[in-house]
């Protein structure tokens, strides 16, 4: 029994990273239907940021409080910026042409930011800093620490912001204008190419406020951290049902509690094959997702 | 088929055979000291060119994007070099009367043809669910089926799990090689110009216009892509028997991106443009050792700028030396 | 008439090979040096252990250099990017063999690459010495491929003697990186050798290289109540392991192997890894000079940076490699082969290495104890 809620307890610490993550990728889906696949890489480039500039700060701060804050900052603009360059740069001239070719571009983009993270930081993994100091909470024998619970909390804080944000401001309407039909967006006067820029800053800014937390959590950061994390990130999108912003947290928890379960009930050496199964499952049974809408394809 | 055409495989055959005999008296045992590296990457492009041909019936022609292909290539490999190492013995006892080259030949026939099966029936069991989505679920299904091939390869202790599947025969050469290239062209090229082809294409242009053509729109996708996996297969049973060694390193994602990248540098749907993609992917690196740490950053710069400013590729619809053919 | 275009493909494939050929086709270098391969993955997701035996090989032959060389020539090492795939390791191997026509080559880390190319160096009689692929099958392939590390049998032996004979534990439960043949290996020899001397193993869980989340598989080891874990994996895994399982509440000690060996491990496991131990080929504490010297001008060439185990081994490797060929007094392969096979006793910073009839290095383990950042000396195995 003891065990058991310990492992509750970890499932929903690791699906709490994979939903911070989701909600990235199900913004950038649902207003561009694009498989931002480099969002991953963005996630590893916010923690090397987050690595760098609190190098470059600390001890010049009195409180390590400020310090997180300013390390966040840093990071989620430089990743913002990422963001919208790859749009500018990579998706925007391919917005007209087949989807296939937007999915190659992000498979090489992805591929490049890697290579070049290798080249540029190293490939081997570097200890990232505890900004906010770890401590254990006592639970009647279980384990948790306070950085686990800010990932907890983190996430759904920003789920609810980001809900906000798209349903009450007139940003967020105009992304959801724009999701709907870009042509018919761009003739009701919406500067469609700025909210599709806001949605990459947005969705970037996220990734790299995940990669922060996440890398204080389990703190070894490496270039290609971000592939797994990313594509299991896009599962538990897909399995809550993508462009959903509840859903891509549900989707995450979901995930993480069942690799957990399988690596500790089951055989753990299946555990990368699970995050597949359950998409291939899900795709099969209910592709629109646990709370997508599905949608008729108009001819 | 005429009869006349039915003669061009005994020609093709002549033709294989001289040329392997030339490879192993000029580059195996002969005087061009590089030889031995030059067979090397003549037998890597060959497997690549099998590779490349086949993934654009389906990304290509078909319009349908799998991001798995490794998958195939890594189920082909694996129970090819199975049939070789545990049934080896029994097949060579069997046929104990042939002189031994010929027995060799036998067993990799046999080996191929079960890496050939293998491969299409993984790709039966995953396109008939997954070919039912759309392109960009469809691409991650596909990733998703390599990934849990190689966890399930990394299990089997019978193939060496992690620790790499040693002791298979080395069996291919440039005549089987090529010969795999010829059969993985000619069968590709003949399927393309069909009205199979043409339904495949028009599947790509427009699926429900397809669809109220009365086009089974889902049986010829799950044809087009099994057919793809079963030359993956075979791509994978000429690997395994000429590097006598499989690892599951070989069969990453990376190894299904860099076929992608073949086949979007010559041009997808191009099959000219998909042998020329692997030709370029695998020589060129070869030229510019010296830079080998910025390969991947060259190849994924190379892959988006050609996607942004040719999506067509480097040869289009244009074939370097046939007619043009259908497409946009 | 179709068939014809195929033609024109097949001979248009040619055309553009032969080119390449041709262009690939440059100069062999003078004879005023001796050539000598090496190949690894220097880029990938193995990359980091690649990096750090190059940086080894590197500083080696650059101090062989500085005081003349061997045979009266400097030495010149060729190195190859594998990217840790096995095919591109025997296309690199067959590079280096053939057009580059090196003396002998040095490589790789990975068991499986090594195993992937030893046959093409066995086949062209190159004698191949591998820094630190432990699997015993690599030198089974011939006798040019030689190794100046243990072997996984041996290593997990001496973490099995330790753990039942100094620590004094019975129950142990195994956390393997199913990815690494390295992590396999010393886990199943390592069982084998524990369990033959009575002890118990209660649970063998798994991980793959690269994750960073291992609760679920501490939790269920916890569960069994062990009184060690056994971590044979790679210092990028373990330290975050080291401090998961202290917050999940394991105390008992981790060991692990000389994959374990890296400043990295303290700097990502801190705390949470005093009290551990791992086998290793040297410590840093040793005051012999040559450890010492290694250590300090290691820190001199690579901005402050300690070797790990990788660049200790491939400083080694192209030392053991070059005293050979002074030995042979020629850098013929077959002459550098003889005299690798009769190295002995040479002293180098790994160790004391001789290569026995079956070319493997004979030399004692030390098992190291984890102590404050410091990797402190606890005893010496012998094999």
């Amino acid at each position: 029994m003891h065990a058991f809620l310990q492992q509750i307890i970890n499932g929903i610490s690791l699906g709490s990273i994979y939903a911070l993550v989701a909600l990235g990728y199900t913004m950038v889906y649902g207003v561009m239907r694009l498989i931002n696949f480099a969002h991953g890489d963005v996630y590893m480039l916010g923690a090397f940021f987050g690595y760098y500039s609190s190098r470059v700060l600390h001890g010049k701060l009195q409180s390590s409080l400020i310090e997180t804050i300013l390390v966040m900052i840093v990071s989620m603009l430089g990743c913002a910026l990422i963001g919208m360059l790859i749009e500018r740069l990579a998706y925007r001239p391919v917005r007209k042409a087949s989807r296939l070719t937007s999915l190659i571009i992000a498979i090489g983009l992805s591929l490049l930011i890697e290579n070049l993270a290798q080249l540029i930081f190293g490939a081997d993994p570097k200890f990232f800093p505890q900004l906010i100091p770890e401590k254990q909470i006592a639970l009647g024998g279980l384990s948790l620490t306070n950085q686990q619970i800010i990932v907890v909390v983190v996430a759904l804080l920003l789920m609810a912001g980001l809900n906000a944000f798209v349903f009450y401001t007139k940003s967020g309407k105009a992304m959801r204008a724009v999701s709907f039909n870009l042509d018919a967006a761009k003739l009701m006067g919406i500067n469609t190419n700025a909210v599709i820029s806001l949605t990459f800053a947005l969705g970037s800014a996220l990734a790299a406020a995940g990669g922060i937390l996440v890398s204080m959590n389990l703190p070894g950061i490496d270039p290609l951290m971000g592939v797994m994390t990313g594509l299991k990130a896009f599962v538990a999108a897909v399995l809550g049902g993508i462009g959903n912003i509840f859903g891509a947290v549900l989707g995450g928890l979901i995930l993480g509690l069942a690799e957990t379960f399988v690596a500790g009930y089951g055989s753990s050496t299946y555990r990368d094959a699970i995050a597949f199964l359950i998409l291939i499952a899900i795709l099969l049974f209910k592709p629109e997702g646990l709370l997508g809408k599905g949608q008729v394809e108009k001819v | 088929m005429s009869l006349k055409r039915w003669l061009y495989i005994p020609v093709i055959l002549i033709v294989l055979g001289l040329l392997q005999w030339a490879c192993s008296a000029l580059l195996l045992d002969g005087p061009i000291r590089q030889g031995p590296y030059y067979y090397q990457i003549l037998i890597l492009a060959g497997i690549n060119i099998i590779l490349a041909v086949s993934l654009n019936l389906t990304n290509g022609v078909a319009g349908q994007f799998s991001i798995g292909h490794a998958g195939f290539f890594a189920v082909g490999a694996y129970v090819a070099a199975c049939i070789s190492v545990y049934g080896g013995p029994g097949i060579h006892s069997l046929l104990g009367f042939m002189p031994g080259d010929a027995q060799g030949a036998a067993l990799l026939v046999l080996a191929m043809i079960g890496g050939v099966l293998a491969a299409a029936l993984a790709g039966l069991v995953v396109g008939i669910p997954s070919l039912r989505l759309r392109g960009d679920y469809l691409a991650i299904v596909t990733l998703g089926f390599g990934e849990i091939i190689r966890v399930l390869i990394l299990n089997i202790e019978a193939v060496g799990g992690a620790r790499g599947f040693i002791g298979i025969p080395k069996l291919s050469n440039f005549f089987w090689v090529f010969g795999g290239v010829v059969a993985a062209i000619l069968i590709i090229r003949n399927l393309t110009r069909s009205g199979y082809g043409r339904a495949l294409l028009s599947i790509r242009e427009d699926e429900i216009a397809a669809q109220a053509m009365g086009i089974p729109v889902t049986r010829y996708k799950v044809m087009a892509f099994v057919i793809s996996a079963a030359f993956a297969g075979m791509a994978g049973a000429l690997f395994g028997h000429f590097t006598m060694y499989l690892h599951t390193n070989s069969f990453t994602f990376v190894k299904s991106f860099e076929i992608i990248i073949m086949i979007a540098l010559g041009g997808l749907g191009s099959l000219s443009g998909a042998v020329l993609g692997a030709i370029v992917i695998t020589v060129l690196p070869e030229l510019f050792r010296e830079f080998s740490e910025y390969r991947m950053v060259i190849y994924s710069l190379a892959l988006i700028l050609i996607m942004i400013f040719r999506p067509q590729g480097l040869l289009g619809n244009a074939s370097l030396l046939g007619r043009k053919r259908g497409g946009k | 008439m179709k068939t014809r275009t195929a033609y024109k493909w097949m001979g248009g494939a040619l055309i553009v090979l032969t080119l390449g050929f041709l262009a690939c086709n440059k100069k062999p270098a003078g004879s005023e040096e001796i050539l000598i391969g090496e190949y690894g993955a220097m880029t990938g997701s193995t990359a980091t252990f690649g990096q750090s035996t190059h940086k080894g090989i590197t500083m080696a032959i650059e101090e062989l250099n500085a005081t003349g060389g061997v045979l009266g020539k400097q030495i010149k090492i060729l190195s190859e990017d594998d990217q840790g795939k096995p095919e591109e390791a025997q296309t690199v191997v067959t590079k280096l063999i053939n057009k580059d026509r090196v003396s002998a080559i040095l490589g790789e880390v990975a068991s499986s690459n090594s195993l992937a190319a030893a046959p093409l160096c066995q086949q062209s009689r190159i004698p191949m010495v591998t820094p630190a692929s432990t699997n015993p099958k690599v030198t089974q392939v011939g006798d040019y491929i030689f190794r100046i590390c243990f072997i996984d049998p041996f290593q997990g032996k001496v973490m099995a003697k330790f753990a039942g004979n100094s620590l004094k534990v019975k129950k142990v439960a195994i956390l393997r990186d199913i990815k690494s043949d390295y992590s396999m290996g010393l886990a199943n020899f390592f069982k084998e050798s524990f369990v033959a001397n009575g002890g118990e193993i209660v649970a063998d869980e798994s991980y793959s290289a690269g994750d960073k989340d291992f609760n679920a598989q501490l939790t269920s080891i916890k569960s069994k109540n062990p009184e060690a874990v056994f971590v044979p994996g790679y210092y990028t895994e373990v330290g975050l392991i080291a401090r998961q399982a202290r917050k999940l509440g394991i105390t008992g000690p981790l060991m692990g192997g000389d994959g374990w060996d890296s400043e990295k491990l303290w700097e990502i496991g801190g705390d949470a890894l005093n009290g551990c131990f791992f086998s290793n080929h040297y410590s840093v504490d040793d005051p012999s000079p040559a450890i010492q010297n290694f250590v300090a001008s290691f820190k001199k060439k690579y901005n402050g940076e300690s070797p790990d185990a990788m660049s200790a081994l491939g400083y080694d490797v192209a030392k053991v490699l070059v005293d050979a060929m002074r030995r042979a007094n020629s850098d013929n392969p077959d002459s550098v082969r003889l005299a690798l096979s009769k190295t002995s006793g040479y002293a180098g910073v790994t160790g004391a290495i001789t290569l026995n009839e079956s070319r493997d290095a004979v030399k004692p383990a030390v098992v190291l104890e984890v102590k404050d950042g410091k990797f402190a000396f606890k005893e010496t195995v012998a094999p």
